[in-house]
């Protein structure tokens, strides 16, 4: 079975798919009944598979993910959705004391196989706590897998895996790009999610990005003079480095682009990788191109903001000057 | 300490529905005509600043709007109450609010616009700036009301929120904290019946009002869309609070008219029918009736103000279209408050890059 579909779309049928192989996956969030998610995401999967499937909760985020760290004890496989990226505050306390570390506090005896979903990333002219980039915080946290799709079919794979893994999986949704069509392949799963994946092959300057910026990572490569291997990391921990470095083994030259701020953001941690392991190919200083050490702009001047092709161009040429 | 009074039931009412004013055994309100007719001036321009900016946010001048269509007696009334130097602290629907404490509209715009997180200067109003994680200002309020104790003032704080919020963590442990420490705060929940698409009867199965009881101050329900009540009722508790007695929860039941927002499709989860009952219950109608019937004010006068607030809003449609933008760089002002060698350098950067930019003559 095979089509175009949304990212959206692409998610929504992971959804149905993991609820219809396992009867103990159950969806939990703020107004995903009914309303079907304030982005639709969970359209329809109430009509079809009830109350008993998908709840709809009380307006609390560390209400929603300790429950269900409850649930999970019991035998559920519940799935989250925290409305958006600046609202998975409240639920910090839950992820960092108690979701990350339940098993190897029990000494693996009780497993947390919760996935968190988070929409995240800006360019969608939202008002404030409704663009940012925060998956750092919970990459940083060991007992936390995090992964995070480009596309419809690496939405459809990584979401089923996430919610097939056993650990707990947060994981964000690229919101800008809900509604980018693509091919769906849902016979297999022809994406490994753990791995990163080369999404354009190039030769003179690998470009590693992630969600949302995977597609600004591509407008570039179409763009630029030069050739450009971009490679979408899907998983954000753990980090899939082997990748990284085959590829700038062959390029020797790396740029990394994020929509979050630069200052210790992911950037940094595969900068501090690749520098060490592909330090006798490198030919030159790895760049970044990310988000400013500044809280998430008002909409009017998000453009300033995001990285944007014209930048990461911009770092392409550096690194090809040096 | 003074004693609870007994939760009413049903809602404390002093304006009926059909405009007719009838007397409360522990609420009454004593206003003088211009004030009665200056509240409904106040509440026919913030329903308009209301129609306005939903209709400019669907013309693509505001990049969204949350409505305060149908809430404009809780909001006025509750923000009439307050004294000067009271400090208030709205969500991001209190748009009457904001409009009571002097908060300049276009200031409101601008957050909606998305030119600026904040619009106003919360100190100079003494209206915080609105806030939606929610409930987050529930807490930030009482810490305020702390140090008006501290700083042994009569100064009081009204901390906003809605019927979805009373879930959230910071909302009950703001209640705990204002028990505490006998915060003057007034706890102002305004239910609009819903949370987005959840119905508030699904997730409050006792009513708002009535969990004050377990944190030990008094819970009041008030008829939300009768101003002289919702009026009443805030004086009460901010008196109560500036009197060293601690906080009250006031539980105003009202209803959302409009969408949860210009993003929302109220038509998937609610029906129809619930809004035109609402609609009988129009706080701004019945307040009208009220004046028209005691002889307060005549058709002229109700004319005029329909004219006067077209008129305005005419100005202000005007304004937000020929809004300005902030320069670029302003991204990187005020994340500190004292020089921060790294910003400033990000910032030079920024600017040499866009100067580059201009230099080729290539759009950045
Ligand atoms: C912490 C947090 N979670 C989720 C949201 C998304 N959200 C915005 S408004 C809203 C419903 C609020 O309902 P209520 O408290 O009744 O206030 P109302 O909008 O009705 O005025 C939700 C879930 C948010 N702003 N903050
Ligand atoms: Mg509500």
């Amino acid at each position: 079975m095979t089509n175009d579909l949304t990212i959206a779309k692409a998610l929504n049928q992971a959804l149905r798919t993991a609820m219809e192989e396992d009867s103990k996956v159950l969806l939990f969030g703020e107004d995903i009944g009914k309303l079907g998610g304030v982005f639709r995401v969970t359209d329809e999967l109430h009509k079809d598979f009830g109350d008993h499937r998908v709840l709809d909760s009380p307006l609390a985020e560390s209400g929603i993910v300790g429950t269900a760290i409850g649930l999970a004890m019991r035998g559920y496989r519940p799935v989250l959705e925290i409305q958006f990226d600046g609202f998975v505050f409240p639920a910090f306390d839950q992820i960092i004391s108690q979701l990350a570390k339940v098993h190897r506090r029990t000494n693996g005896s009780v497993k947390l196989p919760i996935t968190i979903r988070i929409p995240y990333g800006g360019g969608i002219g939202a008002v404030e706590h409704h663009s940012e980039s925060p998956e750092t915080f919970f990459t940083h946290i060991p007992g936390l897998r995090v992964l995070t799709p480009s596309d419809p079919q690496s939405a459809y794979s990584c979401l089923l895996s996430a919610i097939r893994s056993n650990d707990p999986v947060i994981f964000f949704e690229p919101k800008r790009r809900y509604w980018d069509k693509g091919f769906v392949d849902r016979t297999e799963s022809p994406v490994d999610p753990w791995r990163a994946r080369i999404v354009r092959t190039g030769s003179d300057v690998t470009v590693v990005a992630y969600g949302p910026m995977v597609k600004t990572a591509l407008q570039a490569a179409n763009a630029s003079e030069y050739s450009l291997e971009v490679i979408d990391l899907q998983s954000l921990s753990p980090l899939d480095d082997r990748s990284i470095a085959d590829s700038v083994e062959r390029t020797g030259r790396l740029v990394i682009v994020h929509e979050a701020p630069g200052n210790l953001g992911l950037g940094a941690e595969i900068a501090a990788r690749i520098g060490k392991s592909c330090f006798y190919t490198l030919e030159a200083p790895i760049e970044r191109v990310t988000g400013y050490d500044i809280p998430y702009p008002p909409s009017k001047l998000e453009e300033h903001y995001l990285p944007d092709h014209d930048r990461i161009l911009v770092a392409v040429d550096s690194a090809m000057e040096a | 300490m003074t004693t609870a009074p007994q939760p009413q039931n049903p809602a404390v009412q002093l304006l009926t529905p059909e405009g007719e004013l009838v007397t409360h055994e522990s609420y009454s309100l004593d206003l003088t005509h211009a004030q009665y007719k200056s509240l409904y001036r106040e509440m026919v321009f913030v329903r308009r600043l209301d129609q306005e900016a939903t209709a400019l946010q669907r013309q693509g001048e505001l990049g969204l709007w949350a409505s305060s269509l149908g809430q404009e007696a809780a909001q006025v009334g509750s923000a009439f109450a307050l004294e000067k130097n009271d400090f208030a602290f709205p969500t991001y629907r209190e748009h009457g609010v904001a409009w009571m404490r002097g908060v300049d509209p276009m200031k409101i715009m601008e957050v909606y616009r998305g030119i600026s997180n904040g619009g106003w200067d919360p100190l100079e109003h003494r209206c915080n700036s609105y806030t939606i994680v929610i409930g987050n200002q529930v807490l930030n309020g009482v810490g305020y009301a702390m140090g008006c104790t501290l700083d042994q003032s009569e100064d009081a704080v009204i901390t906003y929120f809605g019927d979805g919020a009373t879930a959230q963590g910071d909302v009950n442990e703001g209640f705990v904290f204002a028990s505490t420490f006998d915060a003057p705060v007034v706890f102002f929940c305004q239910n609009n019946q819903w949370a987005i698409s959840q119905p508030s009867e699904k997730f409050v199965k006792t009513p708002i009002y009535k969990r004050a009881d377990g944190f030990g101050f008094p819970g009041v329900l008030v008829d939300g869309n009768d101003i002289l009540a919702v009026i009443a009722v805030t004086k009460a508790a901010l008196d109560r609070a500036r009197s060293g007695a601690g906080p009250t929860l006031i539980e105003a039941f009202t209803y959302r008219m409009g969408a949860h927002t210009t993003s929302d499709d109220p038509t998937r989860y609610r029906h129809e029918n619930d809004l035109q009952n609402w609609k009988l219950r129009d706080p701004i109608e019945r307040l009208k009736v009220m004046l028209a019937r005691n002889g307060i004010a005549d058709r002229n006068f109700f004319d005029a103000i329909d004219i006067d607030a077209d008129a305005w809003a005419h100005t202000l449609r005007a304004a937000v279209r020929s809004m300005g933008e902030p320069a670029p760089e302003s991204i990187f002002d005020n994340v500190y408050a004292d020089s921060h060698e790294a910003l400033d350098a990000q910032r030079a950067a920024f600017l040499d890059y866009h100067e580059g930019f201009a230099d080729s003559g290539v759009q950045s």
